[in-house]
């Protein structure tokens, strides 16, 4: 008996978190069924505030689950981890900040997991709204977590360039014909990271993070396929399944979704002690994405039950 | 307006305000501009809030953020577009006194078509730029469909090879997988059993999927013939498969929206209302 007062007191945010959810979410649930079978129709607003909730209690109270990689997540991860030292990677950021919060801790976990390697990072952008965004990635991971990375020796910014599938088709042959300065107007020629690149053809590994147009069906279009360089991409999930043709032959591996960052990030935190404490905003998000998606199930689920329930009435007399 | 409204402007006015001031002196000891810092925090705050309550019913906050968003939108595209193709692609490689007015780095001629005079070739675009602004007049509209050929033609030409390439050869060849992966035996395949995703049950499972699933889907789309019988059975099979993918697709889409709904709250929750860490 006397063991439940240190136990409540020891409760953690995430199991408030849990209790919160289950007691509304479930109850309201419960409640809903009930009006639903008795009216026969819901507003859609409590659809909504249903899926608030089932949002935000895990975003204040953080649920956590243990992730883990995916074989198309994986052979990704693994190839970044088997590159021999040194080795150059171009990570694309090809995304807008509406797309940000599913993309860029996939972009984060790349810049991450390359320069732990000590690979040769090359950042650019194919969408002008990329660039702010690329220096987000660079103010808050590279620069705080990889202090000893000097920016022209260990990674370039390239920055964004306009003209598309353009830029991709100039690049694939000639990086200095469309880039001839990185982004702060220092040549190409001048970068030791460019020492030995002239164009994508010595790239050792392509990364396109995005979830539109163009993205990484045009990279594996214009530079991939016809130059046969490896490729991986993290988008959208909203994009992912557009790309799942093109695994594993033309993409090495796809990280789709939320869900693809959270399973790179626990890979990372898995291999890497030094991760432990940075922060993992895809497995943060895999909570309320959970919950979410139960709540959904279980709408579904009720609405069918109502369905039925309520056509066997209108059948009887 | 009605008086319910002006009651609701202006304590939206007032809320607004206060968070103002409560946003910048929390960001006081952390930024040079934390007024600054807190209107915008604040504004956007406003402004997700605005789009959100669309969800409630239409309404003239939700009506300002969508005008205010549209409107921003285009001036910014408009002005990067300038800044970015004009200032950042042409003007480099147009002229030197340019580049030196607009402050960007001049790039020697690399592009130059040498059947003409140095830089000429740059002045192509510029053309055509222009002959695509004539939409804007009702008599001369008719000359923006040459640029605009010119334009469907050029990505038609670039596409046709890379998409024959890459999403036909290669994907029927990606099609072309083993049906029997590591096959030593039936004894030995049961013996050696698992469900391992790299596993040799596992890899042959999804070519099997794959097999059938392409075939399925293309006897499907094949209207040349009654869909009776064997062939009836695997439209069918068609049908399932597609079905499939497109809710696979849908349960990706919902995936993506939610992501973007948690950070939205996140964003209200961390940067505006300081409740999370």
């Amino acid at each position: 008996m006397t063991g439940w007062i240190p136990r409540i007191i020891a409760i953690s945010g995430s199991d408030i978190g849990i209790i919160i959810s289950l007691v509304v979410i479930g109850g309201g649930l419960a409640w809903l069924l009930k009006q639903s079978i008795k009216a026969g129709d819901v507003d859609r607003r409590i659809v909504f505030l249903f899926i608030f909730i089932s949002v935000s209690v895990p975003i204040l109270f953080p649920i956590t689950f243990s992730e883990t990689a995916t074989p198309i997540v994986k052979k990704l991860y693994d190839r970044i981890e088997n590159l021999p030292e040194g080795s150059a990677v171009l990570i694309s950021f090809d995304f807008d900040p509406a797309m940000a919060p599913e993309v860029q801790p996939m972009a984060d976990a790349f810049a991450r997991h390359c320069l732990a390697k000590n690979h040769k990072v090359i950042f650019m952008s194919l969408w002008a709204t990329g660039q702010s965004l690329l220096s987000t990635t660079l103010q808050n991971v590279v620069r705080p977590e990889f202090p000893e990375k000097i920016e022209g020796v260990d990674f370039a910014n390239l920055g964004y360039k306009a003209g598309n599938e353009g830029v991709l088709n100039v690049i694939v042959t000639n990086f200095r014909k469309m880039f001839p300065t990185d982004v702060n107007s220092i040549p190409l020629d001048s970068i030791a990271v460019f020492k030995k690149i002239r164009s994508c053809q010595d790239l050792d590994l392509i990364i396109s993070i995005g979830g539109g147009k163009p993205g990484a069906k045009e990279w594996i279009l214009f530079v991939g396929d016809p130059a046969n360089v490896p490729m991986g991409c993290g988008v959208a999930a909203v994009t992912a399944p557009q790309l799942y043709p093109y695994y594993p032959k033309q993409l090495l591996g796809i990280l789709g979704g939320i869900k693809g960052a959270a399973e790179y990030e626990s890979e990372l935190v898995r291999h890497y002690d030094r991760f432990a404490d940075v922060k993992k905003p895809g497995l943060r998000m895999m909570g309320p994405q959970t919950l979410a998606h139960v709540v959904i199930m279980a709408f579904i689920v009720l609405g069918n039950i109502s369905y039925f329930v309520t056509r066997r009435r209108g059948k009887k007399p | 307006m009605s008086r319910t409204m002006i009651i609701l402007l202006a304590l939206v006015a007032i809320v607004f305000a206060v968070s103002w001031a409560a946003k910048s002196a929390s960001l006081d000891d952390q930024y040079d501009d934390y007024i600054s810092r807190g209107f915008l925090i604040t504004l956007a705050a406003f402004l997700t809030l605005s789009i959100l309550s669309f969800l409630y019913k239409d309404n003239p906050f939700y009506k300002f953020a969508e005008h205010l968003f549209v409107g921003v939108s285009a001036a910014y595209w408009m002005s990067l577009g300038f800044w970015s193709t004009i200032v950042g692609n042409l003007i480099p490689r147009l002229s030197v006194t340019l580049s030196a007015f607009f402050k960007v780095p001049h790039i020697e001629d690399e592009y130059a078509l040498y059947i003409l005079p140095d830089k000429v070739s740059y002045f192509i675009p510029v053309v055509l730029g222009i002959l695509l602004l004539m939409r804007l007049s009702k008599k001369a509209g008719w000359i923006s469909s040459w640029p605009l050929a010119f334009i469907v033609g050029t990505t038609a030409g670039l596409n046709l090879v890379r998409y024959l390439r890459s999403d036909f050869i290669e994907q029927v060849s990606s099609t072309f997988v083993p049906l029997l992966v590591d096959w030593q035996g039936t004894g030995r395949f049961f013996s050696d059993f698992n469900l391992y995703a790299y596993g040799q049950f596992v890899t042959m499972l999804g070519n099997w999927v794959i097999f059938i699933g392409v075939l399925c889907g293309l006897v499907y789309f094949f209207f040349s013939k009654e869909h009776k019988g064997i062939f009836g059975g695997a439209s069918r099979v068609g049908i399932w498969v597609l079905m499939i993918t497109f809710g696979a697709s849908f349960g990706y889409t919902v995936m993506g929206r939610i992501s973007l709904l948690v950070g939205r709250l996140t964003f209200l929750f961390h940067d505006w209302l300081e409740l999370i860490g």
